[in-house]
């Protein structure tokens, strides 16, 4: 099982260091990073494996969200198979 | 293989464009809880309810942080009451009304519809107590939808049950007038309703479905409109691409939602309703996607056909995205739960009229339309019957959802707040449909063939 973790907002430094903290905290594999800065826009996709998550999917989302809140991002934790239907047929 | 593009596309649409699952509807079979003592009845009803849905809210939450995509409302429909009445039709059915209730209020869940009767061909045993406590039930329950089918296509109108369903909308205007009257606002009147509709005010759950399902009713004219922006010189027929391609994402969410809902909480899957659902929230109207085909307003000469093409091209775009559709399956076009509808109706572009044109192409029919205080229970059984005979004669669901406000007149407002939104007094004819109702009868189920 995947989930994807979408980071968008305002770059500071540090972002994708606290982001994967908290995937090791629940031993959360990143799979794949992809990240751009634009002017200063920062946009980070990254697929994660949560197939042994310690711990709870919903603990997991509430932690990223909060982080977002914190350093002023938008941060979206969606399970992958939200996009694989949406997206394929 | 997921890609950056599209991950970014399925994030706008929630975040900005208000792609939300409308609901997940439980719908709950009560035939093993009819008695002949009404109160064991109600003690059955409410132990059956608690126990198959005592986990849907606390699912549906839990879905909602798993995919990061909102689920508005989690209700329950219910084998319509009139059944459960039949064995007990001398007791006071409001009773049920209260235990529904009781259910909704200890699952935690927004509604439960059911509070219904199926008399399109006449009544029997319970349909009369039923119909007439409706006015009571609504008024001293909050979450309890009610609704009463009274013609269909292989069977007429029932003439006797629209005369009623006149004075019982009144009626129950008159008795929640302090509160915006809202209680009509949760009444539905019905030409060939659907059993497995998840939306209300008109869920109920038919006696041909099973125990127990899931159904799920997906939204997104914000996507719908935000996709046809992009392409602002478009031709008609690229327009309608453009729409089914949004349609069949909007309703892979929901097929991907139910399946879901169903697996967690061990119930069969029913099915997806294709719907653009409306909200009063700005970018969450149909009227402004039509307005974005190229309207200057909603309900101008052009709507109908627009509103057509609409309604079908979202049923062609999800019904290759779900393996079992169902539902009421189209457009909704709730005058007080779309801004822009509100505002089309408060310019007075958009006339009852033209909304009774439109109810002939798309999913329902005149929904949450506020009419003067004033009106005639005659006049009101004139619509429902002039609404019956488009969905009986063309072979499609229609409803009417009409809330007289009561001490106001045309240029008012009611205000509901929530998903019902406020809605404008509209004008009707002043002239005398009353010896036409008063016949009583039946209008005949109509030809099938020789259609024009």
């Amino acid at each position: 099982m995947r989930a994807v973790v979408t980071v968008i907002g305002k770059d500071t430094v540090g972002i994708l260091h606290k982001v994967s903290g908290i995937c090791a905290e629940y031993n959360v594999n990143v799979i794949e990073v992809t990240q751009s800065v634009l002017q200063d826009m920062f946009a980070m996709i990254m697929l994660v494996d949560i197939t042994d998550i310690k711990g709870d999917f919903s603990e997991l989302v509430g932690r990223m969200t909060a982080l977002g809140t914190e350093l002023g991002l938008s941060i979206h934790t969606m399970h992958e198979d939200i996009f694989n239907s949406m997206h394929s047929i | 293989m997921l890609n950056v593009y599209n991950i970014l596309e399925t994030i706008r649409m929630i975040q900005d464009e208000c792609l939300d699952i409308r609901t997940i509807t439980m719908g709950i079979s009560l035939l093993d809880c009819i008695d002949t003592d009404i109160d064991k009845a109600c003690e059955k009803v409410y132990n059956k309810i608690v126990s198959k849905a005592g986990n849907l809210v606390k699912t549906g939450q839990q879905i909602e942080t798993e995919y990061g995509i909102p689920i508005v409302n989690k209700r329950i429909s219910v084998t319509p009451i009139a059944i459960l009445a039949a064995a007990c039709p001398d007791s006071d059915t409001v009773k049920f009304a209260k235990t529904l209730q009781r259910a909704a209020d200890t699952c935690g869940v927004n509604f439960i519809g059911g509070y219904s009767a199926l008399v399109h061909k006449g009544f029997s045993a319970g349909d009369m107590a039923l119909i007439k406590s409706i006015p009571e039930a609504l008024d001293v329950t909050q979450n309890i939808c009610s609704s009463v089918n009274i013609g269909s296509t292989k069977s007429g109108i029932n003439m006797d049950a629209v005369k009623l369903m006149g004075q019982i909308v009144k009626e129950a205007a008159i008795k929640t007038a302090d509160r915006d009257c809202i209680g009509p606002a949760k009444l539905v009147v019905f030409c060939n309703a659907v059993e497995d509709n998840p939306f209300m005010a008109g869920a109920f759950h038919g006696v041909g479905e099973p125990d127990c399902e899931i159904h799920v009713g997906v939204s997104g004219p914000g996507v719908v409109r935000a996709a046809l922006t992009k392409y602002p010189d478009a031709s008609i027929n690229e327009i309608a691409d453009i729409i089914k391609k949004t349609a069949f994402k909007i309703t892979r969410m929901g097929q991907l939602v139910g399946a879901r809902a169903s697996e967690l909480l061990g119930v069969p899957f029913g099915i997806v309703d294709l719907s653009l659902a409306p909200t009063p929230a700005i970018g969450d109207s149909v009227a402004h996607i039509l307005e974005e085909m190229g309207l200057e307003m909603c309900g101008t000469h052009g709507t109908t056909a627009c509103l057509a093409m609409l309604n079908d091209a979202v049923k062609k775009g999800g019904v290759m995205a779900s393996s079992t559709v169902g539902g009421l399956s189209g457009a909704f076009i709730p005058v007080s739960e779309d801004a822009g509808m509100i505002d089309a109706a408060v310019a007075g572009v958009l006339s009852l009229e033209k909304l009774e044109a439109m109810t002939a192409v798309c999913s329902v029919g005149l929904d949450m339309i506020v009419v003067p205080g004033e009106i005639t229970p005659e006049t009101i059984s004139a619509i429902i019957a002039d609404e019956a005979a488009i969905g009986m004669v063309n072979s499609k669901t229609t409803a009417v959802r009409l809330i007289p406000a009561i001490g106001k007149k045309e240029g008012d407002t009611l205000e509901f707040g929530g998903l019902l939104g406020s809605g404008p007094v509209m004008p009707i004819r002043d002239k005398s449909p009353a010896k036409f109702i008063n016949r009583g009868g039946r209008i005949p189920a109509p030809m099938q063939s020789l259609k024009n």
